[in-house]
């Protein structure tokens, strides 16, 4: 469970003025549900997500998860209970270590011990783990990670966010920077690793019929709040013309805003 | 001149695994071992000469005084490191200039420690060496012994070091040169991680500098100028002699690179006036030789394989 209250993040802008990217935004998902965030370029999805990991603070609000408010806790400390992708797939692996360390790296959160990471048991584990992505690469985990090509390090990345069962797990945009072919692959690896870990999940994308598909609830973000939130039997009506048909309303009314405003 | 080569090579060696650790496993270009591998010396020198002065009844200390030097070169070294990681992480300094403040600072610090003097001559109260020749003499030939040392230390180390780098503190911390992120992901906080191995990788410049210091038969001040360079150009010439991406092996080519690095020197200082070259050039050598290893991995990268990234230098 994750309940984002009234968080506003703001960049520093040359010339005083803040850049104000997230307004007063308000989001609480249950446990076990996928949330597809979507919205125009700028309108603060990957900051919302941001907000959430700790890579950016808040202004003012706070972020609780699973009960416990992580508002003030720094990234690497949220990271215990957070899973990440982002849309780099160079971003979230160590290039120059095998795809056996890395799943080993990803396997447990939290503070290192003195004791060898992969045993012959663990290693067993991690190549079953592994196989599942139907990649093969359980029969390459001694080469480095930089031999893998896009699709299959975002694959990687996929399964080593998982892996420890985290409590949210946050996609920013994590199939934007693949082929179509390679985009449907990991599209399909998420939606069968949240069911089958039972993840809580919040997913940004570009993709109207990817945000419909993956997700039970969709949420439309612009210029730094939710405009538009469909879930249930709602959602299922929906199709894409339904969204941006969605969307457009929703700018139309944010410029109505905006005149009243100027008067 | 052979042995005096592998000897030298070896406790060197010690100084370029932390040279390694620094630069190609957390990837800071820490120049504090200029200040932490004449610490350890310091540290030892001071150690011994106060155990052979230690009045009666510290029999304890003059038997001891040889483990407690190497652990107090290791402590005084650790010590550097830890002060440039603290000025590098608190204040957000750069790794050059937190290392050059270290260094700076220890050069009035070793002196200090040496008594106020720049040197602390060991030849009539060396027990490390001594220790050496007697514990191992049974072993080996007399005039092997103190190689017999050299190659069991550097074997050590360099195991211990093989060993770390294959626990789960260890692969945090190469995947923290590579990809910072990729160790923030999973919920290490990547400035005590990167202190560990900055504390480490000065320890062994430390302990390498007290083991130095026993070879040599003194301590002196400024036995840290151009340690970094030295280092640097060991670890280049052991990867360019051996080519792997296991980390034992790239632990292990440092020691052969490093006794490479000491043989081609003893070849500039025996042979080197053939080319009208002095003892004065060894600098100069040593730098070209850094350029043209840097040269040659990337041109040879180029070569074999259109990589998206060079070697970090």
């Amino acid at each position: 469970m994750i309940r984002v209250e009234s968080a506003t993040v703001a960049f520093a802008q040359g010339g005083g003025e803040d850049r104000v990217v997230l307004k007063g935004l308000s989001l609480e998902v249950p446990r076990g549900q996928t949330v597809s965030i979507i919205g125009s370029n700028g309108a603060g999805k990957s900051t919302l997500l941001n907000a959430i990991a700790g890579t950016v603070p808040l202004v003012s609000g706070s972020i609780v998860v699973d009960g416990r408010d992580c508002t003030r806790d720094p990234e690497w400390a949220r990271a215990a209970y957070l899973g990440r992708v982002r849309q780099n797939p160079l971003a979230g692996t160590a290039g120059d270590m095998t795809i056996l360390d890395n799943l080993a790296l990803a396997s447990r959160k939290g503070r290192r011990r003195l004791r060898l990471a992969v045993t012959p048991s663990i290693a067993r584990d991690l190549a079953g783990r592994v196989a599942e992505l139907g990649m093969g690469l359980e029969n390459r985990l001694r080469e480095n990670v930089s031999k893998l090509s896009g699709g299959q390090r975002q694959a990687l990345t996929l399964l080593m966010a998982v892996l420890s069962r985290p409590s949210v797990l946050l996609l920013d945009e994590h199939t934007a920077a693949l082929d179509p072919a390679n985009a449907d692959l990991v599209s399909a690896l998420t939606k069968r690793f949240i069911a089958e870990y039972g993840l809580t999940a919040l997913i940004v994308t570009h993709d109207m019929k990817r945000a419909l598909d993956q997700a039970g609830r969709v949420v439309m973000m612009h210029e730094g709040r939710i405009v538009a939130d469909v879930e249930g039997a709602e959602k299922e009506r929906m199709g894409v013309p339904d969204l941006v048909d969605l969307f457009r309303q929703a700018r139309g009314s944010d410029y109505a805003e905006d005149r009243d405003l100027l008067r | 001149m052979i042995q005096g080569i592998l000897v030298e090579g070896l406790v060197y060696g010690i100084l370029a695994l932390g040279v390694f650790i620094s630069f190609r496993i957390l990837d800071f270009a820490d120049l504090s071992v200029e200040g932490s591998f004449p610490a350890g010396a310091a540290a030892a020198a001071a150690i011994v000469t106060a155990a052979a002065r230690a009045e009666g009844g510290a029999a304890w200390f003059a038997a001891a005084a040889p483990f407690l030097a190497v652990a107090a070169g290791f402590a005084a070294g650790g010590l550097a490191g830890f002060a440039t990681s603290l000025v590098h992480h608190k204040l957000k300094v750069p790794p050059l200039l937190a290392g050059i403040v270290t260094m700076t600072g220890f050069y009035s610090i070793n002196l200090r420690v040496l008594g106020g003097r720049p040197n602390l001559p060991l030849i009539k109260n060396n027990p490390l060496l001594d220790g050496a020749r007697s514990w191992l003499g049974a072993l080996a030939p007399p005039d092997l012994a103190l190689l017999a040392a050299a190659l069991l230390s550097a074997l050590a180390v360099a195991g211990i070091l093989d060993l770390f780098f294959h626990t789960e503190k260890g692969i945090a911390m190469g995947a923290l040169g590579d990809n910072e992120a990729s160790v923030i992901q999973v919920g290490v906080n990547p400035a005590s991680l990167r202190t560990l191995g900055i504390v480490l990788a000065n320890g062994l410049a430390g302990l390498s500098g007290a083991l130095a210091a026993a070879y040599q038969g003194f301590a002196d001040v400024n036995f840290g100028a151009g340690v970094v360079a030295a280092g640097l150009a060991s670890v280049m010439l052991g990867e360019l002699a051996i080519k792997s991406h296991y980390i034992g092996v790239q632990i292990f080519r440092v020691l052969f690179g490093s006794i490479l690095f000491r043989g081609l020197m003893y070849a500039a200082r025996s042979w080197g006036y053939l080319a009208g070259i002095t003892p004065n050039d060894l600098r100069l050598l040593t730098a070209l030789l850094i350029v043209g290893a840097v040269a040659v991995s990337k041109y040879a990268i180029k070569r074999t394989k259109p990589s998206r990234r060079g070697g970090k230098a």
